[in-house]
């Protein structure tokens, strides 16, 4: 089991409040990401729940028991840090072995158990060697080793791959969300990188200035962001907002559109302007046009499109696509 | 060209660094050699460089004439006991400071350390009346206690430069991994420690062995430690440059061979944890 609840959750580190009272409930063996701008507090959110960080008000519910005043070492939770952390004096069985040995395991059992985490993650080979030796990749699956050892009741995982190169960190993506499948375990991860949270998350929590703006699946968040900031921190490249009269005529105080939900056109109907960069992915073409009083405006197009800066285009939105905000930028749901 | 040019880069440094190092240890060279030499021969102008009589006699006497085994015992004592001792209290000092800093802690560590900026001559008659009024004259115990004090700061600013480059990440894993903080300081700190608390060890070990003013001016014979036995070829009966270089060079003995077999934790200790 490893059901997380924050009821009323605050941080302050002096006059600052890091965290404004947080609310969430995070189901047994779900997989939730935090995300956000850095600062937002969501790495504070992360170690709060740890037990790294003494909350300032609130509780934190683990299986319904309140644990505030619990240390870490007794909450049960397992983490993986951005650092890897990992004991640089010890082998990687030392690494794998150290919270069993606190626990007071038996060493058939912690050889065990080790012998097993290492074959799940493809560690068998390297278990006597020391972190040093290793590559980046490998001294992460060390430490994502140690947190699944100990067969904690959630995996914390505080920005794991954003020390590694853009290709391995696709792979690690990957393998840690079927581990996770695989194991059944709540996972908390933190990341400031949307895709991540896209491509991992059962649920998102996005979180701005230290309150948390939307909690729900990737696509709910995509498809009916609650307001302005969640529509422009998820979505790439980022949603376009209108305002003025443009936005007035659908009864909004701002108007947002996806890039791939306006329609492109070398003339007719919709907004007219002059392509500023047309940059050709092949499977994608992607356009930054001057649309004159609407603004600077993103459009994507699936596959390639022969039109270069310079050309004159229409753009016009996808009606059933339009995202409509008030004047404080709260979604006005149609 | 390139490769040339290189080569002889590589030959000029080559020499260049062997002048400086030679320089350096040309003083103990000359004290070596000068302790080989007769008295005659130790101030003879213009000086000998290496064909001269080679005697021992140096040696013979300066064993007769005073006890070494005596001062170079008091001497482990003093040197080993206050760097123990300062040990002991500032690995918890460090640690404290370095894991748990306060908004005061960097003013602390000045402070400390502003207590090394007056010259000892200044608290010199204060600290003699005191320990004369508690009969600390001529002691080891006093001798431990005062090197201990006074190279205290240097030893907690040591240290605390080796255990703030310990991350933190490091010390919340094990934590994570369900360790107390004592088996968090067995198991994690103290091996990530050791080569920080060897070096500081090491320097603290040579400061103290060949710290002079206050062995000179609070002991007598007693507690004598071997800078007092140098000392005591320098002046009573004129210069003996000869036996005055044989007592050094039996007193600097056993440190040299320390520092020598223990090179690279010194260069460690040396360069203060500034270099990874």
């Amino acid at each position: 089991m490893g059901q997380i609840t924050l009821q009323e959750v605050q941080k302050s580190f002096g006059p600052v409040h890091i965290i404004k009272g947080a609310n969430l409930n995070i189901a047994d063996g779900s997989f939730v990401v935090f995300v956000g701008p850095s600062g937002c507090g969501k790495t504070t959110l992360l170690r709060l729940i740890a037990g790294l960080e003494d909350v300032t008000g609130g509780k934190i519910l683990i299986d319904g028991k309140n644990v505030v005043d619990v240390p870490p070492a007794k909450r049960g939770l397992s983490m993986v840090f951005q650092s890897y952390a990992l004991y640089p004096h010890m082998s990687v069985r030392g690494n794998i072995a150290f919270g069993l040995k606190m626990a007071g395991l038996a060493k058939t059992e912690i050889n065990r158990k080790v012998e097993a985490a290492a074959a799940t993650l493809n560690l068998s080979p390297y278990l006597d060697r020391k972190p040093r030796e290793l590559s980046g990749g490998q001294r992460q699956r060390v430490a994502i080793g140690r947190a699944i050892v100990r067969e904690p009741k959630a995996f914390l995982f505080d920005e794991p791959l954003s020390n590694l190169d853009a290709a391995l960190r696709v792979q690690m993506r990957l393998e840690v969300t079927r581990l996770q499948k695989q194991l059944g375990t709540t996972a908390i991860y933190v990341t400031h990188d949307q895709v991540e949270a896209m491509t991992m998350a059962d649920k998102i929590v996005v979180l701005n200035a230290g309150e948390i703006e939307q909690y729900g699946t990737p696509l709910e968040l995509y498809e009916k962001p609650a307001n302005l900031f969640v529509a422009g921190f998820i979505g790439s490249p980022k949603m376009n907002f209108i305002s003025g009269e443009a936005a007035a005529k659908h009864g909004a105080a701002t108007m947002g559109v996806r890039p791939e939900h306006l329609k492109i056109a070398r003339e007719g109907e919709g907004w007219p302007g002059k392509i500023l960069v047309a940059e050709h992915l092949g499977s994608d073409t992607f356009l930054y046009v001057d649309a004159g009083s609407i603004g600077t405006l993103t459009a994507r197009y699936i596959g390639e499109l022969n039109l270069s800066a310079g050309d004159r285009v229409a753009l016009s939105p996808e009606p059933a696509r339009i995202h409509r905000f008030d004047k404080d930028g709260k979604s006005l749901l149609a | 060209m390139a490769r040339m040019a290189t080569t002889q880069r590589v030959a000029v440094s080559t020499v260049a660094a062997w002048l400086v190092g030679f320089l350096i240890f040309f003083p103990i060279l000359w004290m070596i050699l000068a302790s080989f030499k007769t008295e005659l021969e130790a101030f003879a102008i213009p000086p000998s460089f290496l064909f001269f009589h080679w005697t021992t006699e140096n040696y013979v006497t300066v064993q007769e004439r005073s006890d070494y085994l005596h001062h170079a015992i008091n001497s482990i004592i003093i040197a080993g006991g206050s760097t123990l001792i300062a040990l002991l209290i500032a690995i918890p000092a460090a640690w404290s400071m370095a894991f748990s800093p306060t908004k005061r802690t960097k003013d602390v560590l000045l402070w400390m350390l502003s207590t090394k900026m007056m010259p000892a001559v200044g608290v010199l008659v204060p600290i003699y009346l005191i320990f004369r009024d508690f009969g600390l004259l001529d002691s080891l115990t006093g001798l431990v206690f005062i090197l201990c004090l006074g190279n205290l700061p240097i030893v907690i600013w040591m240290l605390f430069t080796y255990f703030k480059e310990i991350p933190k990440d490091i010390l919340e894993a094990a934590r994570m991994d369900g360790a107390t903080i004592s088996r968090e300081l067995i198991y994690v700190l103290t091996p990530m420690a050791v080569p920080g608390i060897a070096s500081t060890l090491l320097l603290n070990l040579i400061l103290a062995w060949n710290e002079a003013f206050w062995t000179l001016n609070l002991t007598t014979l007693h507690a004598a430690p071997l800078t007092v036995f140098i000392a005591s070829y320098s002046s009573p009966e004129g210069l003996f440059w000869a036996k005055l270089s044989a007592a050094s060079t039996l007193a600097i003995a056993p440190i040299l061979v320390l520092g020598w077999f223990s090179q690279r934790q010194l260069v460690r200790g040396l360069t203060f944890g500034a270099v990874k």
